[in-house]
């Protein structure tokens, strides 16, 4: 099979999309260097620095679905999306709870199993 | 043993039969037990040596293999999966009976050991759950679903063959531990570390692991199927506002499948780690924590329960509006209750370890939202009862089961909501009282939910009624006996006898038990009205048949084509303008038209798939249980390359022409024309053929 | 970059990932549904991983005595493994383009062939660290956390291992049959689980190594 002539219209959605792959690349890089730089060679409080870890992680899980797997806040894409939001609900529910019922349990019966 | 034989056989050896131990032992006690366990492994080869011999007689080899086991069509598949309900279903009643026959002369002791009881109550719980109530309403929905949406099948038939495979696998896993024994005796929940193999190394646990994994891994892939079809495959014009509730709940519980399902994966995964790895997971040393297993498993045990108790409900709300000849009261707030049930049920499982010992406000937080459920739940029976209410009412077989449901559900209901109380459910927990409750919902919720939908769709999946009087027979021992068999056992949780005790040393628990053990047998009864219905039913099908499509004046698509359909479901899709498509039909003078024109009809080819799946899924589940790692390691390799060579696979459809669409439609057409419209007072009679007169104009349908 | 051309292009999107589009139209609702049948079954698996980590996290004063994460994990291994998974990540979105526009089979080829050397690199590095957390007394048999964390790790390893094979069948398959429509469905759907895994992996870089070294 040959290369497919593009047109136009065709040429400049394919230089945005292109684009579009290297900004997420980007931005991904740019969320893995702070973590992993902080912990590699800055000396901060452990909070800030679980924190920033935390909502490094999530940027980036954002930038990956929005540039790599291309969920959208576009009208159409509304399924996938609630199918992502539902996900997502089930996951804090389940994880939450967890951790809530465990860390509770490890509290009143189990203080060798606290971190 | 030889390290050649224990290469091949891994630790599988003689002592596996049932009727090894008797031969050592020669104990009253071990003798009975014996003899229980070597007639179960009789029935078993006998079972599977009738079949095989029947089939060879009738020389249907054949027949069944590219007609059946290679089938993707949905109805086809959902008929198996139903079959091998019914199959596992019997087994697990009869086991039923053995633990109220042991229960009820189990005052100091009892005719069997504990390691049987033990084997029974577990096989029991896995069976009726796993291999019974799962195959059931997948099979169900299975058939229904796509009839009731317009679709021609569902959107991976191929995968629908595979969850069917490895259902049967598990299925047959537990059947082939009745011949080489034990089952596990860890209860169906499995809970560590009494599952660990520190304390259970026998292969028993093992056998319990991988059916219960194979049967998750099945129920994942429905989900799927399920969901994608419903979301894709709807004919157009059917919004999900006009949505049989039937498909709306069968939504709802493929959601459940697919996020409840993973739970359980994990935590036997993990315990199989434990088991085959030298995990620490679950373990009591080494910093392993077995109060994660019950965290897990009831993550997925309690979205389980609405998995299961859903689909009843969307049944339930098709025979209420079939046969009180009304429209379903409050549709969307059906949906809206379905909806909202199938959520909360992920914010409830810690309600099955209250006394675990976390602090009283996370109980009381659970607590409550269990307690929320309630709501829903009884907006839907308000619903039903409003759609009732004069409405014209015709008591057929499954509208006596939907009422039966609807006021035994309820009590089990009351008592849900006393256990959800966590200062209560401290007094009564692992009681008798709570096997009564959940047999109490799962009883008169899923399996009549299931007995009316077979007794309702039968006639449209093989074009014949089933038989009234027996189907009446059938229900009153189902009802009397549950009543008979259960209520007792509240009594008894009250009183303070534990569940899963082989014996008891209370002389006043005798006369509850004996009491249950009779409902038991009514229980039985149920079962042998069920055959006999299907013997007279199948033996009368000429008088009875129903070819037309329409014998109850249905209300949904699937009732407005033939009995049974044929294999494309739709000559043409239908397009669908409100809710109750096929009644608008009717009511407009609009039902059996033929279309303007035919097309050629795209169909899925037939496909080996599932029965290799199925096979070599059993292959690897039978070594990992008996060590035999050749065989795991082969089973495997085929799985891998047939899965990568179906990849290369091109063919994968084929073509019905539209000649002959043309043809059998037109001939069913005529059929409809020369069939004699009847009165909805005669559908029981052999005057229904299966075209109800018209509506009178006017009236409200 | 989010101009007007952009949205146009969403705007007619069928299904998560990328999607082919006009061009590519024979079959494409099967392939809707095929790829949308892929992305509920990816949000299933993230449940089990999401189960998975809270496990872990339950798990992390299990060690018994053993060793714990700061004996146990090197930074710089954890950094190259995420860097390889990233870039893997842009290089399969370069082969879905390639595909788009192009159905440019030798480009393509070339980077997917890319894709999978970084799968395998990754997987080399993964099983390298396996190694000397081994050496180091780090077994899963030691304690509760490391049982954990070798029940979450190499879950996602295997599930790269398998997206590898995959990768494989299709080239096979796309020098049988050409660069036809279920090899198409086939990339699509490859792309998602690929893109996927990194999305675990962000999980697991940052709460299993960054968070157990901080």
């Amino acid at each position: 099979m040959s290369t497919r002539q593009l047109n136009e219209q065709e040429a400049r959605e394919c230089k945005t999309e292109q684009r579009s792959y290297l900004w997420g690349f980007g931005l991904a890089l740019v969320l893995t260097l702070i973590p992993f730089g902080l912990v590699a060679f800055a000396d901060v409080e452990r909070m800030t620095l679980w924190l920033t870890i935390g909502g490094c992680a999530l940027a980036q899980v954002i930038v990956h679905l929005r540039f790599f797997m291309h969920i959208t806040l576009a009208k159409n894409k509304r399924e996938d999306l609630l199918l992502v939001l539902f996900t997502v609900l089930i996951l804090v529910i389940l994880c939450g709870g967890t951790l809530w019922i465990l860390f509770d349990l490890y509290k009143r019966m189990l203080p060798g199993m606290m971190p | 043993m030889s390290d050649a034989t224990s290469l091949i056989f891994g630790r599988l050896g003689w002592d596996a039969l049932p009727f090894w131990s008797m031969l050592d032992d020669h104990s009253a006690m071990s003798i009975i037990n014996g003899v229980i366990a070597t007639g179960a492994a009789g029935m078993v080869v006998l079972g599977i040596l009738a079949a095989i011999v029947l089939v060879t007689w009738l020389g249907k080899w054949k027949y069944l293999w590219s007609k059946w086991l290679t089938s993707p069509d949905h109805k086809k598949i959902g008929i198996m999966f139903i079959v091998i309900a019914l199959v596992m279903l019997s087994r697990a009643i009869i086991e039923a009976v053995f633990m109220r026959a042991q229960q009820a002369v189990g005052l100091d002791g009892g005719f069997l050991t504990a390691e049987h009881f033990g084997e029974l109550f577990t096989t029991h719980g896995t069976i009726m759950i796993f291999f019974m109530a799962m195959p059931f309403l997948t099979g169900i929905i299975n058939y229904v679903m796509p009839l009731q949406i317009g679709a021609r099948d569902l959107s991976f038939p191929v995968m629908n063959q595979i969850s069917l495979g490895l259902t049967a696998a598990g299925a047959a896993l537990t059947m082939i531990s009745l011949v080489l024994a034990p089952f596990s005796t860890g209860g169906w929940t499995g809970y560590p570390p009494f599952t660990e193999l520190s304390y259970n190394p026998g292969a028993g646990v093992d056998y319990w692991l991988w059916a219960v994994t194979l049967s998750t891994l099945s129920s994942t892939l429905t989900g799927i199927n399920f969901a994608v079809t419903i979301f894709k495959k709807r004919a157009p014009g059917m919004t999900l506002f006009r949505m049989p509730l039937f498909t709306w709940t069968a939504l709802c519980t493929a959601i459940l499948m697919i996020f409840g399902m993973p739970p359980l994966t994990v935590a036997t995964g993990l315990l199989a780690l434990d088991r085959y790895l030298d995990f620490h997971m679950f373990t009591t040393d080494l910093g392993g924590n077995m109060m994660n297993y019950v965290n897990l498993l009831w993550a997925f045990g309690h979205p389980e329960v609405y998995i299961l108790i859903l689909p009843p409900f969307g049944i339930f709300s098709e025979i209420f509006a079939t046969f009180s000849g009304k429209r379903i009261y409050g549709y969307k707030i059906l949906v809206i209750a379905t909806m909202c049930i199938a959520i909360l049920s992920f914010t409830v499982w810690l309600h099955h370890f209250f006394t675990m010992g976390q602090s009283a406000h996370i109980n009381a937080a659970f607590g409550i939202a269990t307690m929320l459920i309630g709501i829903p739940t009884g907006v839907k029976v308000y619903d039903w009862m409003l759609t009732m209410y004069r409405g014209r009412i015709r008591l057929s077989v499954p509208m006596v089961y939907a009422i039966g449901f609807i006021m035994l559900f309820v009590l089990g209901g009351m008592t849900g909501i006393i256990l959800a109380t966590p200062s209560v459910d401290y007094q009564v927990h692992n009681s008798l009282f709570l096997i009564a409750h959940f047999h109490n919902m799962l009883i008169p919720g899923l399996l009549f939910g299931m007995l009316s939908a077979t007794n309702f769709w039968f006639p449209k999946a093989f074009g014949f009624r089933l038989e009234e009087r027996w189907g009446y027979r059938a229900a009153f021992c189902w009802i009397i006996g549950f009543m008979l068999a259960f209520f007792p056992l509240y009594v008894l949780g009250l009183m303070g006898m534990p569940r899963r005790s082989v014996a008891y040393f209370e002389p006043q628990y005798v006369p509850w038990m004996i009491t249950a053990g009779i409902g038991a047998l009514v229980i039985l009864a149920a079962l042998l009205c069920l055959l006999i219905q299907l013997w007279v039913s199948i033996r009368d099908r000429h008088a009875n048949n129903v070819f037309a499509g329409d014998p109850w004046d249905g209300r949904t698509l699937e009732w407005g084509i033939s009995s049974p359909p044929p294999e494309y479901n739709f000559p043409v899709i239908p397009e669908i303008y409100s809710i109750d498509a096929f009644m608008t039909e009717k009511d407009r003078g609009q039902g059996w038209q033929a279309p303007d024109r035919y097309d050629d009809i795209e169909m899925p080819a037939n496909s080996a798939m599932g029965v290799i799946i199925g096979i070599t899924g059993l292959a690897m589940a039978f070594g990992l249980t008996w060590y035999m790692w050749w065989l795991v390691i082969g089973a495997g390799l085929v799985t891998l390359v047939a899965v990568i060579a179906r990849g290369f696979g091109r063919t994968t459809t084929r073509t019905i022409a539209a000649c002959e669409v043309q043809r059998t439609h037109e001939h069913w057409l005529e059929q409809v024309r020369l069939t004699h419209p009847i009165d909805r007072s005669l559908e029981q009679t052999t005057s229904n053929h299966g075209r109800p007169v018209p509506p009178i104009e006017g009236a409200v349908q | 970059m989010s101009s007007g051309n952009t949205r146009a292009l969403e705007g007619n999107s069928r299904h998560p990932g990328l999607n082919l589009g006009p061009a590519h139209a024979q079959e494409e609702d099967t392939r809707e549904e095929m790829v949308f049948g892929f992305w509920v079954f990816m949000m299933s698996d993230l449940i089990l991983f999401g189960l998975l980590f809270a496990t872990y996290v339950t798990m992390l004063g299990g060690t018994a005595g053993g060793p714990g994460p700061k004996e146990l994990f090197e930074l710089k291994s954890a950094f190259i493994q995420t860097m390889i998974l990233l870039v893997s990540s842009v290089t399969f979105g370069m082969a879905s383009l390639a595909l788009k526009y192009r159905e440019d089979k030798a480009r393509l080829v070339v980077w997917l062939l890319v894709t999978l050397a970084l799968g395998l690199a990754f997987l080399f590095f993964e099983l390298k660290d396996f190694h000397s957390m081994f050496d180091k007394g780090g077994v899963p048999s030691r304690s509760g956390y490391l049982s954990a964390f070798f029940s979450l790790v190499p879950l996602h390893g295997l599930h790269v291992t398998g997206a590898c094979i995959w990768l494989v069948a299709l080239l096979g398959q796309m020098a049988v049959h050409g660069l036809d429509a279920p090899v198409k469905t086939g990339i699509l759907r490859l792309a998602i689980l690929w893109h996927f895994l990194d999305i675990v992996w962000i999980g697991i870089f940052s709460l299993v190594y960054l968070g157990g070294l901080s």
